[in-house]
C-alpha cells in the first residue's frame, strides 16, 4: 500500500497541533507497514542536509530519505513544495503576513535553493492563489509518482487532494483537523468554507478527529454521514522526562497555555481567575502564549483588579513549555471549539492535573479530567478551585490521568486509518 | 419477596462561594420532582397491585418492605398519599416492614454508636407508621459482616438479610437460613440473586434467552429450585417495578400473575422474613471477615469506598461525629446525617467509568469528579459550622 499525503511540517519546524498529528500518524502507518509519499509545503529548506538527498522537479523539491536512523523514514519518502503556506491563518491576515515576511524569506530561499536549482522563487501573496499554485505541483507529482491512494491533511491541500484524484482517479481521504467554525467562531471566512466543503464532498472517505469535528462536518457542511469517520488523534512523547523546577512563589499556580484567540477563551479563564482570587488568595493565574486577543486580555486583567496575581508570559516555546507544566497545580483548558486539543494530554503527562471544556473533541477520549462548559465561569472557577484545595482529588486525577495519557497510541489512530485505507483500496 | 425502597435527599449545585455563607444544602425541586414521578410510576401502582393480590389471595401472598428514614421524610413532604398506600399494606397483616438505619447509611462501616442511634430512630419511626416494632434488620445495600451482624444481634433482632454472594458460599446454597458466626442467635436471610437478577435485571432485556420472563416460566424456576432447596429469597429494589423496568414491559402484568400461578400450581408458600424464621433450621453459621453487599460484580463496599475520593469524603465526616452530637444542634445533627447517606458516595465511584448505567440511575451528576467536588464544598461549610458549634459550646 502506497500513500500520496498532503501533510504539514516535519521536526524541526513543528509550530502546533497539526504538524504534530501528522508526523504522529505517519509514524504510526509506517509502523503498519504502509508507504507515505509525503508532500509538504515548506519555505524553510533547512532540514537536515546530511540526511536527504533532494531531486528537481521544476519547483518540486524531492527529500528522499536515504540514512535516517528513523526506521520509519525507510517507508517515508519526503517530497517539499517551495510555498509560503502556513497552517492556521486566514486569507486576510496571510497576506499581510506574507508581505511583511516576503522578502527575507524569499532571499533565504533562493540562496539556499536558487544556485542549484532552477526555482522560480517566486511565491504569491494571495493565499488562495498560493492554494491553487500548490494544486498543479501536486498535480505534476501525482502523474509522476505510483501510489494507491491520496490522502490531504486540512483545507489548504485539499485543492492538491482533489487535483490529484481527477488526474489518477484514486481514491481520496482528507483529514478534518479543524473546521472554519473552530477557527473563526460563526464569522466564517466563507472560501475557506467552500474549499473545505468541496474538498470533503470530493473525498471518498473524510476523517474527523473527534466526534465534535464529525458532527460539526455532517450538520454545518451537509456531508454525508455514513463517509465521516472519528479517528482521535493521539499523542506521542519524547523519552526526556518531566522536568523539575524550582519556584519562585509559595502560591500555588493556574495556568492556560496556547494561542490567546477566540477558538481558545482565555476571556473565560480570566473571568474564572478573579472568581477563584476573591475566595482563595493563595494562588497565582498565569496565561502564557499570544494571539490577537492578547491586549484585550491584559486590559480586562487589569480591570477586575488582579493583575498582581494574574501573569502574561508571551509565546512559549520548546523547553519554556515544558518548564510551564513543571511550574503548574493545574492547567485549564477554556476552549469555546477545539477539535481535538493535545495541550492537556501533554500536562497530564507532567502530572498537572486538568480542567478541560466539554466544546474539546479530547473530552471525548478522556475520563481523568474535569470537564466543564467553556462558558461556565462558575463551574470552571469551582473545579479550579476543588483541584487547590481538595488534594485527595488532585492527586486522584493526576495519578490516573498519567496512566491514561500514556494509553492514548499513534499505534491505534494509524492502524484505524489504515483500515480505511484497506475498505477503499482492497489492499493490504 | 422483599422490596427496598429509598430515595436520598439530592444535593443542590453548591459551589465553593458558597461555603461559610449559605447552609442549604439540598436540591428540593429535583428531589421532589424524582419522587413525584417515582410515586406515579412505581409506589403507587404498584402497591395498588400488591394489595390486589393480597386481598384476592385471601392473605396467601406475603411480602416485606423496607423504607429508609430518607425516603419516607420526602413522602411526607411530598407525596403524603404514598405512606397512607403503605399503612393500607400494613393493615393486611400480610406485609412485614423491616428495620435499617435511618438514612440510608454506611454508619455500619464507620461507628457502631452512630449506628444504633439510626437504626433505633428508624425502628421509631417504622412503628410510629405502621403500628408494629421491626424484628428483622436489613443493612444500607444488605451491607453484612460478623461484627455488624453481631452488632445488629446486640439490638435484639431476631435475623437480618444480606446477600448470597458466590465467594462467601462457595458451595453452598443461598437457600437455606444460615446464622451469624459471632452470635448464632442472627439469623440470616440470603438473597437468591440469579432469580432476583432475572426481573430487577433482564426482564425487559430482550437479548436474554429467556426473553420474555413469563410468571409460568418463573414459577416453574422457583419450583425446581426448592425442589431441593428450602426457601428462595426474592429481593430486589421497589424501583424495579414500573420505573427500571417501565411498565410498557409488562412489569405490572409479570407482578400480578406470578403470585396467582404460584400459589395455583404448586404448594410453595409466600412467607414473611420473620416467619421464615421461625418455620425454618439454620443449617450452619456463615462466616463473612469482610464487609459484603449486593451491588456490583464484585458484592463488596468499594462501590461506596472503593477510591481515594470516597475515602477522603466518608473520613472528613466521620471525623466530627462527637462534635457534631455533643453541639446538641438539631440542625447540625440532622445534615450530618442526611450528608451520610450511601448515595453521595456511590456518585463518586469510578469503577464503572465506561459504563454506569445502573450508577448512573437518579444520579444527578454528570461524573464522579462533580460528585466529589460538590459534597466537598458542602462538607466544608459544614465543618465550618461544626467549629463554629464547638466554640459556643466552650464560651456557654
Amino acid at each position: 500500500m502506497k500513500v500520496l499525503m498532503f501533510g504539514w511540517e516535519f521536526p524541526p519546524h513543528i509550530s502546533g497541533g497539526l504538524g504534530t498529528a501528522c508526523y504522529g500518524l505517519t509514524k504510526g502507518l509506517a509502523k503498519h507497514g504502509v508507504e507515505i509519499l509525503f508532500v509538504m509545503p515548506s519555505p524553510y529548506g533547512d532540514e537536515d542536509q546530511s540526511a536527504v538527498k533532494i531531486i528537481n522537479a521544476s519547483d518540486v523539491v524531492i527529500n528522499e530519505s536515504v540514512k535516517n536512523s528513523e526506521s520509519f523514514l525507510q517507508k517515508v519518502q519526503f517530497l517539499r513544495v517551495g510555498s509560503n503556506m502556513v497552517p492556521y491563518v486566514d486569507p486576510v491576515r496571510f497576506t499581510t503576513l506574507v508581505e511583511s515576511q516576503r522578502v527575507s524569506q524569499i532571499e533565504g530561499y533562493k540562496m539556499y535553493a536558487g544556485e542549484r536549482y532552477q526555482f522560480s522563487g517566486k511565491y504569491e501573496t494571495n493565499l488562495m492563489e498560493e492554494v491553487a499554485r500548490y494544486a498543479i505541483v501536486a498535480g505534476e507529482i501525482a502523474l509522476k509518482y505510483d501510489f494507491d491512494l491520496i490522502h490531504a491533511h486540512d483545507w489548504l491541500t485539499y485543492l492538491a487532494g482533489i487535483t490529484a484524484k481527477r488526474l489518477t482517479g484514486k481514491p481520496l481521504v482528507v483529514h478534518m483537523h479543524a473546521t472554519e467554525f473552530d477557527r473563526s467562531g460563526n464569522n466564517i471566512n466563507t472560501q475557506v468554507y467552500d474549499l473545505e466543503k468541496m474538498g470533503m464532498k470530493e473525498a471518498d472517505i473524510v476523517i474527523a478527529v473527534s466526534n465534535l469535528t464529525r458532527s460539526i462536518v455532517i450538520s454545518k457542511y451537509g456531508i454525508n454521514p455514513e463517509k465521516v469517520v472519528t479517528v482521535h488523534n493521539a499523542v506521542e512523547f519524547d523519552k526526556s522526562g518531566n522536568v523539575e523546577v524550582d519556584r519562585g512563589v509559595p502560591e500555588k499556580v493556574v495556568t492556560f497555555l496556547g494561542r490567546i484567540t477566540y477558538q481558545k477563551g482565555p476571556e473565560y479563564f480570566i473571568e474564572a481567575a478573579a472568581k477563584v482570587l476573591k475566595r482563595y488568595p493563595n494562588v497565582r493565574f498565569v496565561m502564557a502564549g499570544n494571539g490577537d486577543l492578547l491586549t484585550r486580555a491584559i486590559r480586562r486583567v487589569a480591570k477586575l483588579g488582579i493583575a498582581t496575581k494574574f501573569h502574561f508570559t508571551g509565546f512559549l516555546k520548546g523547553s519554556d513549555v515544558n518548564r510551564m507544566y513543571a511550574y503548574s497545580d493545574v492547567y485549564v483548558m477554556p476552549s469555546v471549539s477545539e477539535p481535538f486539543g493535545i495541550s492537556p494530554l501533554e500536562a497530564m503527562r507532567a502530572n498537572v492535573p486538568v480542567i478541560i471544556s466539554k466544546q474539546s473533541g479530547v473530552a471525548e477520549v478522556l475520563t481523568h479530567a474535569l470537564k466543564v462548559d467553556f462558558w461556565d465561569i462558575d463551574a470552571m472557577a469551582d473545579a479550579i478551585h476543588a483541584l487547590l484545595i481538595y488534594p485527595a482529588l488532585s492527586n486522584f486525577v493526576v495519578k490516573n490521568g498519567f496512566e491514561e495519557v500514556n494509553a492514548l497510541k499513534w499505534d491505534n489512530a494509524a492502524a484505524k486509518v489504515k483500515e480505511i485505507y484497506t475498505k477503499l483500496t482492497g489492499k493490504l | 419477596m422483599y422490596f427496598q425502597v429509598h430515595q436520598p435527599h439530592r444535593l443542590r449545585q453548591y459551589r465553593f462561594f458558597d461555603i461559610g455563607k449559605d447552609s442549604h444544602y439540598y436540591d428540593e425541586f429535583t428531589n421532589k420532582t424524582i419522587l413525584r414521578r417515582v410515586s406515579d410510576s412505581c409506589y403507587l401502582p404498584a402497591n395498588k397491585v400488591i394489595h390486589d393480590i393480597i386481598e384476592e389471595s385471601k392473605g396467601a401472598f406475603k411480602i416485606a418492605f423496607s423504607l429508609s428514614g430518607s425516603v419516607i421524610d420526602q413522602f411526607e413532604k411530598y407525596a403524603p398519599e404514598v405512606i397512607d398506600s403503605f399503612k393500607k399494606l400494613a393493615e393486611t397483616n400480610c406485609v412485614e416492614f423491616l428495620a435499617e438505619t435511618y438514612n440510608h447509611s454506611l454508619a455500619s462501616l464507620a461507628s457502631p454508636a452512630e449506628f444504633k442511634a439510626q437504626v433505633m430512630l428508624h425502628s421509631k419511626k417504622i412503628e410510629s407508621l405502621f403500628g408494629k416494632k421491626p424484628v428483622v434488620f436489613r443493612n444500607t445495600e444488605l451491607i453484612y459482616s460478623d461484627e455488624i451482624g453481631a452488632m445488629v444481634a446486640d439490638m435484639k433482632y431476631k435475623a437480618m438479610l444480606t446477600e448470597g454472594a458466590k465467594h462467601i458460599l462457595g458451595w453452598k446454597s443461598p437457600n437455606y437460613v444460615y446464622t451469624n458466626a459471632i452470635n448464632p442467635k442472627l439469623k440470616l436471610l440470603l438473597r437468591n440473586f440469579n432469580l432476583s437478577d432475572d426481573i430487577a435485571f433482564r426482564f425487559s432485556e430482550r437479548s436474554w434467552s429467556n426473553w420474555p420472563l413469563t410468571a409460568d416460566k418463573y414459577v416453574t424456576w422457583i419450583a425446581n429450585t426448592l425442589a431441593k432447596d428450602e426457601v428462595v429469597n426474592i429481593f430486589m429494589d421497589y424501583e424495579t417495578i414500573g420505573e427500571h423496568q417501565k411498565s410498557s414491559t409488562g412489569i405490572f402484568q409479570f407482578m400480578k400473575f406470578f403470585p396467582k400461578a404460584l400459589l395455583l400450581q404448586t404448594d410453595i408458600k409466600f412467607c414473611t422474613p420473620s416467619e421464615i424464621c421461625k418455620k425454618h433450621q439454620p443449617v450452619a453459621p456463615l462466616n463473612v471477615p469482610f464487609p459484603i453487599s449486593w451491588a456490583d460484580e464484585e458484592r463488596d463496599t468499594t462501590a461506596w469506598l472503593g477510591n481515594e475520593l470516597q475515602n477522603e469524603a466518608f473520613t472528613k465526616l466521620y471525623s466530627v461525629e462527637k462534635q457534631v452530637l455533643r453541639s446538641k444542634d438539631t440542625d447540625l445533627i440532622n445534615d450530618f446525617r442526611k450528608l451520610q447517606e450511601s448515595d453521595h458516595f456511590y456518585y463518586m465511584c469510578t469503577k464503572f467509568f465506561s459504563d454506569g448505567i445502573v450508577h448512573g440511575y437518579f444520579n444527578p451528576y454528570e461524573s464522579p469528579y462533580e460528585a466529589f467536588i460538590n459534597y466537598m464544598n458542602i462538607l466544608s461549610d459544614f465543618l465550618l459550622r461544626v467549629d463554629k458549634s464547638k466554640k459556643t459550646t466552650k464560651t456557654s
